[in-house]
């Protein structure tokens, strides 16, 4: 049977090639960014994934640490991104 | 004296934070950290030199947990160049911010941006290179937005987007790695790695992210308008490091991690997009209107020569042949770093002097100007890869090797790019040549000219003709061609 | 000896400094600019004199600076770097007295003449070149130097000539590059060394080295102007006289010339390159230019045009005595490219000063010139009659010892016809010329005459130039087995060859 571990990866490259696919597909500004978030968290599930390795067995600390800091980064990049898009529908609006 | 690798890194970041709070004197904090820096650059460089590889724990926590910082010969000249390209850049930028409120975004970011290069050179394991590549794009499209034109932001949001999209494909395959070997740590992981399916998928994922990042043809769509809207030192500073540094990471795991992994089909394939790239990036700079299009295309065709080195230097054995390859894409990334951004800041100049940097009106400004108008030739002439410039002995050893490892496709290749290239930059010199009697002053904007003149003598004499330290201090200390 | 050792780069220095001082030099300072110009010809001058000496006596004088490994910087004196260096020099001192008079009242002085000493700093560095990557380089950088010369008017059609030069010559230079790589790469660092060196590296595949042979002679033949990579040098004529003057007869043209020179005799060796049958394709492509170049010269108006295509076909003696296995023909070759070089020089300098005394720049305007201008036409003479080979002017010597050699290596047959022909062909060209000059009544109203009020017919700066060069080509023939004369060298440097 399939294991949970590979499970989990198995649904967060799922996430990312959703994601992956909505990115390339659309222009609009706001849909592209939640892709990319989608494939982020494809990506951060399988980190988690990885990180699991049984019920008795303590998660291995470290692809937390990567996660945790994985998500930092997709929400500034986010939030960036918004900032620049509402900057330039100021400007067209002028 | 094992602080230098930290304060490289730690001073622009204390610089960016006091240039937040102090943004009154932001400029001379900037010139401060960043001669500061440079000054730990060179301390490093010489280290490297005396003692080969130097390393770092963070915090004394062990590589495993911890984060490391390692300097071995690659990664401390490209602080060296970053750091000297960075610098006169800093001189430039104080004189070529008018309005307050641009200086006052400008620094910090500036600084942060600094501090990526910086820690992305000397990171010694995956995740510190994925984190230090994210806060190099953001530091990097900021800038770039900070023109604040309705160009400057679509070409800032589609980096944004597209570097992003990068970054998480790289992410995945370091997830793979994690998954399947355990560590990050780049030595641990040189040798670990073997010709294993996950390795190989891993290996396909980080470099079609780093391919992203570094602008190979086809995925450069990004680059050109990125890089021709984005203020004149943001410009230099993104064609020049930005993007080499993607490069370095690409070429560092290729040839020290998943040197097992990798194929000389899947090298062949990326020097094929890098000829690729040669000369479509030199025949989009040809058709370019503006100066700084021009630039970013030029760009564009100079990574592709870059990659042209790959297939190479996989298919020579190991030995002097290959570490001459090996040093001569060094090389050829150093010059183009320096030519590239003295070209930028000299577009620079020209486009405050005139408000445009249109290039069938050039004529009374490349007059008016001729000290720019010679670091544009000078710097035009390592584009071109003329001696004595540095880019001449990266193309010497290019053909060299394609003869030696029998691949001498590339060799027409080359020949097509510099004939380009010398059609588009001359193409520029001649409306130097205009009638007209009078010249200008050699001198108009000394604090800007200088640094361009410096960065381009770099470029084009200095490198030319005094680089034959570089050969043995990169084949004796680079830690993967030993042995 | 270390001061001899380092004259080469002192020579290189002479002109270099003085050049990049230039530069800077405020536009209006006509004695700076004046001095400095002098002073780094005079200095050059005294310079090699010393060198000639010490070749003479054969004191080595040699410099080596490693650029990278395998790649070492040389500056080397031999016999035949003496010939060309003292071309150079002297001619370059003569055409920058020329240049002050010529570009009296014009724009750009300075940056004119800033790359003036670049230009001949190059050609120094060439001809004192001690290996194939040295002489690769200042190859490049000529090219660069000369390039704003050619654009110096700044009118439109002066860029688009500069364009099209630029193009024809770092297209050539690419070809060069690649076929100079190739030769490293299979043979190793290649210094130049009389008699040739491949010739010991046995192991080398005969095909590869012809391939190369022939990337190469493309790479030359673009600067020396072979049919059929000449097209850049007509369009350049839109440059000053000056500049045609240095570029024909002893800069760009001279350096492809002596790259050929040098690649027979010292790299592949003449009796190897002979072996490989190289030398029948090189003769066939300069009988061929010979006779092209002459043929159209006849059919230009245009003075300077017609000049061009002389060009064009008198360097190509110097590939076709190349190209002739023995010493006579190599003598031929070698002394020709200092015979031609003064002959040449003299006659755009004439082309000049009808120019720029009379606004005269078309053969059918030249009636009657001699009258009005006699020294300069007198030059022009001197050095037509030399051109087509009369004695005793050089140009005599130069085709005496061709035919000479051509009959010596069996080769005669087709040499001699191709000799025959080209004279004929320059006096159909020349000789009518001197016959509107001297026999025909002047026009009534010269195009754009200028008033000068001294004692000559123009300045004298304008004046003594062609008829200084028209002397030495006079006295070169004359005094041809005179020790230290053009003949004598070439004479050494057959006889360290064979």
């Amino acid at each position: 049977m399939i294991s949970e571990q590979l499970l989990y990866s198995l649904a967060g490259v799922g996430l990312f090639g959703i994601g992956l696919r909505a990115t390339l597909l659309h222009h609009m500004l706001l849909l592209r960014l939640l892709a990319l978030n989608v494939c982020g968290a494809g990506v951060f599930l399988i980190f988690i994934a990885i990180a699991y390795g049984g019920i008795e067995v303590m998660a291995d600390p470290v692809p937390h640490a990567l996660v945790l800091t994985g998500i930092v980064v997709a929400v500034s990049a986010t939030a960036m991104a918004l900032a620049l898009g509402r900057r330039l529908e100021a400007l067209n609006d002028e | 004296m094992n602080d230098a690798i930290i304060w490289v890194i730690a001073i622009p970041l204390l610089g960016s934070l006091i240039s937040i709070i102090w943004s009154r004197y932001a400029s001379m904090i900037a010139i401060i950290s960043n001669l500061l820096a440079l000054a730990a650059s060179i301390i490093i460089v010489a280290q490297v030199y005396q003692y080969g590889p130097v390393n770092h724990a963070l915090g004394s926590w062990q590589s495993g947990l911890g984060i490391s910082l390692r300097a071995d010969a690659l990664s401390s000249i490209l602080l060296l160049m970053s750091m000297i390209v960075i610098s006169a850049a800093t001189f430039y930028a104080g004189a070529y911010f008018t309005d307050p409120v641009k200086r006052a975004r400008f620094w910090p970011l500036w600084l942060m941006l600094v501090v990526a290069l910086n820690a992305l050179l000397l990171s010694g394991d995956l995740f510190n290179l994925y984190v230090t590549l994210e806060l190099l794009g953001l530091s990097a499209v900021a800038l770039t937005a900070l023109s604040d034109n309705r160009a400057a932001l679509q070409a800032a949001i589609r980096y944004l987007s597209i570097g992003l999209l990068g970054s998480l494909v790289f992410l995945a395959g370091v997830a793979l790695i994690y998954m399947g070997h355990g560590t990050l740590d780049l030595v641990a992981l040189s040798n670990k790695v073997q010709a294993e399916p996950l390795s190989q998928v891993a290996f396909g994922l980080m470099t079609a992210g780093l391919l992203i990042k570094s602008a190979l043809f086809p995925l450069h769509f990004w680059l050109p308008s990125a890089h021709a809207s984005a203020p004149a030192p943001v410009s230099a500073a993104l064609s020049a490091l930005v993007v080499k540094v993607a490069v370095y990471i690409l070429l560092r795991l290729w040839v020290d991690v998943f040197d097992l992994v990798l194929t000389p089909l899947s090298a062949m394939l990326l020097g094929t997009l890098g000829a690729i790239a040669v000369i479509w990036g030199s025949w989009q700079a040809l058709q370019a209107q503006r100066l700084k299009l021009m630039a970013a295309y030029s760009t564009v065709a100079q990574i592709g020569y870059l990659f042209i080195f790959l297939p190479l230097i996989v298919a020579l054995p190991e030995g002097p042949v290959q570490d001459a390859a090996f040093t001569a894409l060094l090389l050829m990334a150093l010059t183009h770093g320096f030519a590239k951004s003295a070209f930028f800041l000299s577009a620079g100049v020209i486009q405050q002097y005139c408000g445009h940097d249109r290039i069938a009106e050039l004529g009374g400004t490349a007059r008016a100007l001729p000290l720019t108008t010679f670091v544009i030739a000078l710097s035009g002439v390592a584009l071109i890869g003329l001696p004595p410039s540095g880019t001449f002995l990266g193309k010497w050893y290019l053909i060299s090797s394609s003869f030696q490892a029998g691949q001498w496709w590339w060799v027409p290749v080359i020949a097509i790019g510099s004939v380009l290239a010398t059609a588009y930059v001359f193409r520029i010199l001649g409306y130097a040549f205009g009638p007209g009697e009078s010249v200008g002053r050699v001198l108009n904007r000394g604090r800007e000219e200088i640094p361009a003149l410096l960065l381009a003598l770099f470029a084009t004499l200095i490198l030319g003709l005094g680089s034959f330290e570089l050969w043995d201090f990169v084949a004796q200390h680079s830690e993967f061609l030993r042995g | 000896m270390d001061f001899f050792d380092h004259l080469p780069l002192l020579i290189l220095l002479s002109s270099l400094l003085p050049g990049l001082a230039i530069f800077l030099v405020r536009e209006e300072n006509h004695l700076l600019r004046t001095s400095l110009n002098l002073f780094g010809a005079f200095t050059k001058l005294g310079l090699v004199g010393l060198m000639i000496w010490g070749v003479f006596h054969e004191w080595v004088t040699e410099m080596r600076w490693q650029i990278a490994p395998g790649l070492e910087l040389v500056l080397h004196a031999d016999a035949l770097s003496v010939v060309f260096v003292t071309l150079s020099t002297v001619l370059w001192l003569v055409t920058t007295i020329y240049a002050i008079g010529y570009l009296e009242h014009s724009p750009h002085r300075s940056r004119f003449f800033g790359f003036f000493s670049l230009c001949v700093t190059a050609t120094v560095g060439l001809a004192l070149a001690g290996n194939l990557f040295t002489f690769v380089l200042f190859y490049e950088l000529l090219t660069l130097a000369t390039y704003p010369l050619v654009a110096h008017k700044g009118s439109a059609e002066a860029v688009r000539g500069a364009r099209i030069y630029l193009t024809y010559t770092l297209g050539g230079g690419i070809m060069l590059l690649i076929g100079v790589v190739w030769l490293h790469t299979i043979a190793g660092p290649i210094d130049f060394q009389q008699g040739g060196v491949l010739s010991s590296l046995t192991h080398l595949d005969p095909w590869t080295l012809r391939w190369i042979f022939l990337f190469m002679i493309i790479g030359l033949g673009v600067k020396a102007a072979l049919f059929p990579f000449h097209g850049w040098l007509p369009q350049a004529m839109v440059a000053p006289a000056p500049v045609s003057a240095l570029l024909h007869a002893v800069a760009v043209v001279k350096a492809g010339a002596f790259g050929i020179v040098r690649v027979v005799y010292d790299v592949f060796g003449v009796e190897y390159a002979d072996a490989l049958g190289l030398l029948p394709f090189l003769g066939a492509i300069a009988a061929f230019t010979i006779v092209y170049g002459s043929v159209k010269a006849l059919s230009q108006d245009h003075l300077k045009r017609r000049l061009a295509y002389s060009t064009i076909s008198q360097v190509s003696y110097i590939a076709l005595g190349t190209a002739i296995l023995g010493p006579l023909a190599t003598i031929g070759g070698i002394v020709h490219l200092v015979h031609q070089g003064v002959m040449k020089i003299t006659l755009f300098f004439a082309a000049g000063n009808y120019a720029e005394t009379l606004g005269v720049h078309h053969v059918s305007e030249m009636d009657g010139i001699g009258r009005r201008m006699p020294a300069t036409t007198m030059a022009f003479s001197i050095a037509a009659l030399g051109m087509i080979g009369i004695p005793p002017i050089a140009g005599f010597i130069s085709k005496w010892y061709l035919g000479l050699g051509a009959l010596q290596a069996g080769a005669g047959f087709w040499v001699i016809p191709v000799l025959i022909a080209s004279s004929l062909l320059n006096a159909a060209y020349f000789l009518p010329i001197l016959y509107r000059a001297w026999f025909k009544p002047a026009m009534v109203k010269w195009p754009a005459e200028k008033e000068h009020s001294g004692r000559w017919e123009m300045p004298g700066a304008l004046m003594w130039p062609p008829v200084i060069t028209a002397t030495l080509a006079l006295l070169f023939g004359l005094f041809a087995a005179a020790p230290f004369s053009p003949l004598e060298w070439a004479t050494l440097i057959a006889g360290r060859e064979y």
